[in-house]
């Protein structure tokens, strides 16, 4: 399939023009990952002065589903945001009428999401290790396969956002934020799958993401590295990946058709 | 001569509503098109649909000769496009945004292009200007300084002069001519505005209802329907006085 990595260059450049120019865009990637930190952070702290005594050590996994949580979230905002801003500026046509393939443009809103996911995830790691004692790294190695997972299946969530709000237009916007908290429920992201009523757990199971919360507090908890569960996560991503693709496609096929990628351009 | 662009009984429906209704027309090269109807003739779809911006229910678009649906990257690194209805992003400033489409253009040492046509449309005082604080003469002035970016061989305008003041209105005509007696630059102009259409086109397709009711030069249609001017063509067509039914 043909690609430009310098088409993908010139859509990222105009990103890292936008941050560099208004810093208070920082803001936004710092300051709720940092609230909801806290928050996470001292309910661990509560819980293992006060819990029973079976909680202490391994109670930090819920700092590390945050955490994890927040590369996940970051990840389909960038995608789904990047987007946005392009309809917000009414700049969305000329990308389009640009010498832009498809994948190309999508390709740069994920990497913007790579961008994003950064400069949380140093921030985060940082203020979790200096205030609760919490090291992301003691995760080992095993990290870098989590966080990947993760990034994919943002990008993949990231694009079925963009799809909707393509095809529902302006009113469908606040879907950006919304669909990765659909999800949240079933995720595992603090509680095992097992608590999850029995017809429920199929969906939890379907989601990329559940072995990689579930691996991670089996890794905190002392246990072996969960290599299957990672090779699941993986599986999944792939068919995660392949359907969102679909979607995406099916989506700009049927606002080329109605009419609808130039309204969602113009309103 | 193969036309730069060659539009094919095109149709476009959008549910109930009947957008075009098999419009042909072609565009040769060096020439300058107008495509001139009320609203609601059709002349934005059809804008979309040349640009791949939209499908088109039947019908193809040829341009160099080429299908524009099996050639579309290649094709839109050789035309380009402005219209009063986008902008560059708001939050950057001109320089940067002209800057991006340089390089998804791939306009080889972008610099001095950038500089030339700053030059040329006369907005080298907006060079550090926030792309969201321009007046709409500026900001024409900078869509269209994008839109000759890659040196375009076709150039697409839906009503560029729409919001612009007659004085302004008045150097975007004249530079259009310019780059066109210049670099044979081919363009396709749709207005509701006699003015621009008198000027800038040496020949016009009137649309109405999704199909072509008449072409020629300007001087021809107003000949053909014993009109003044194209000004009152226009408004007899706008008024039910001429239809397609009254062709002689
Ligand atoms: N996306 C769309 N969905 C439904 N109807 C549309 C759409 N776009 C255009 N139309 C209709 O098609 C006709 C032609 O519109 P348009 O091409 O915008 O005309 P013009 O640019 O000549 O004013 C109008 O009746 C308009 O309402
Ligand atoms: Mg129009």
């Amino acid at each position: 399939m043909p690609f430009s990595c310098n088409t993908v260059g010139a859509l990222v450049l105009r990103y890292v023009f936008l941050y560099t120019r208004h810093p208070v865009r920082f803001v936004e990637l710092i300051f709720w990952p940092l609230v909801d930190l806290l928050v996470w952070g001292f309910l661990t702290i509560y819980l293992q002065k006060q819990g029973p005594a079976g909680l202490p050590s391994t109670i930090t996994f819920l700092i590390g589903g945050m955490i994890l949580w927040d590369v996940l979230f970051r990840s389909q905002q960038g995608v789904a945001i990047s987007f946005l801003e392009d309809v917000w500026t009414r700049n969305l046509l000329n990308v389009f009428v640009a010498p832009v393939r498809t994948i190309e443009y999508v390709a740069a809103t994920c990497l913007v999401g790579v961008l994003r996911v950064g400069v949380t995830l140093i921030v985060l790691t940082g203020v979790a290790a200096l205030a609760y004692h919490f090291h992301l790294a003691d995760l080992g190695i095993v990290l870098l396969p989590f966080l990947a997972n993760l990034m994919l299946f943002g990008w993949f969530l990231g694009m079925v956002s963009t799809a909707l709000i393509m095809r529902w237009g302006q009113a469908a916007e606040s879907l950006a934020w919304a669909v990765p908290f659909f999800i949240q429920p079933l995720a595992a992201v603090f509680y095992p799958v097992s608590v999850l009523p029995v017809w429920l757990q199929p969906i939890a199971n379907s989601l990329p993401c559940t072995p990689i919360f579930e691996g991670m507090r089996a890794v905190l908890a002392g246990h072996p590295v969960p290599w299957h569960q990672l090779g699941y996560a993986f599986t999944l991503n792939l068919v995660w990946g392949a359907l969102a693709a679909w979607f995406f496609a099916a989506n700009l096929r049927y606002v080329r058709k109605t009419g609808l990628l130039v309204k969602v351009a113009t309103q | 001569m193969t036309p730069i662009l060659e539009a094919d009984r095109l149709v476009k429906v959008f549910g109930a509503t009947s957008a075009l209704d098999g419009l042909s027309f072609t565009v040769a090269p060096g020439e300058s098109l107008g495509l001139l109807g009320v609203n609601g003739a059709g002349k934005t779809t059809a804008m979309n649909l040349l640009l791949g911006l939209t499908t088109p229910t039947s019908g193809t678009v040829r341009i160099f000769g080429l299908d524009l649906w099996k050639h579309r990257i290649e094709i839109l690194r050789q035309i380009n496009f402005s219209s009063a209805y986008t902008s560059l992003p708001s939050n950057l400033l001109v320089w940067q945004n002209l800057t991006v489409f340089a390089r998804l253009y791939r306009v080889p040492r972008p610099k001095q292009r950038i500089d030339a046509l700053i030059e040329l449309l006369d907005i080298s005082h907006l060079r550090k200007a926030v792309t969201g604080k321009l007046s709409a003469g500026e900001s024409t002035r900078v869509n269209l300084a994008k839109a000759l970016l890659n040196k375009p061989r076709l150039l697409l305008l839906d009503e560029p002069t729409a919001s612009l003041d007659p004085d302004i209105a008045d150097r975007v005509r004249k530079l259009l001519r310019h780059l066109q007696a210049q670099d044979g630059l081919s363009i396709l102009y749709t207005s509701h505005n006699m003015r621009d259409i008198e000027e800038v086109c040496d020949r016009l397709v009137f649309l109405h209802g999704g199909k072509v009711l008449t072409e020629g030069t300007p001087g021809e249609v107003q000949a053909r329907f014993n009109r003044t001017s194209l000004e009152d063509f226009f408004i007899g067509v706008a008024r039910g006085e001429i239809d397609a039914i009254g062709l002689p």
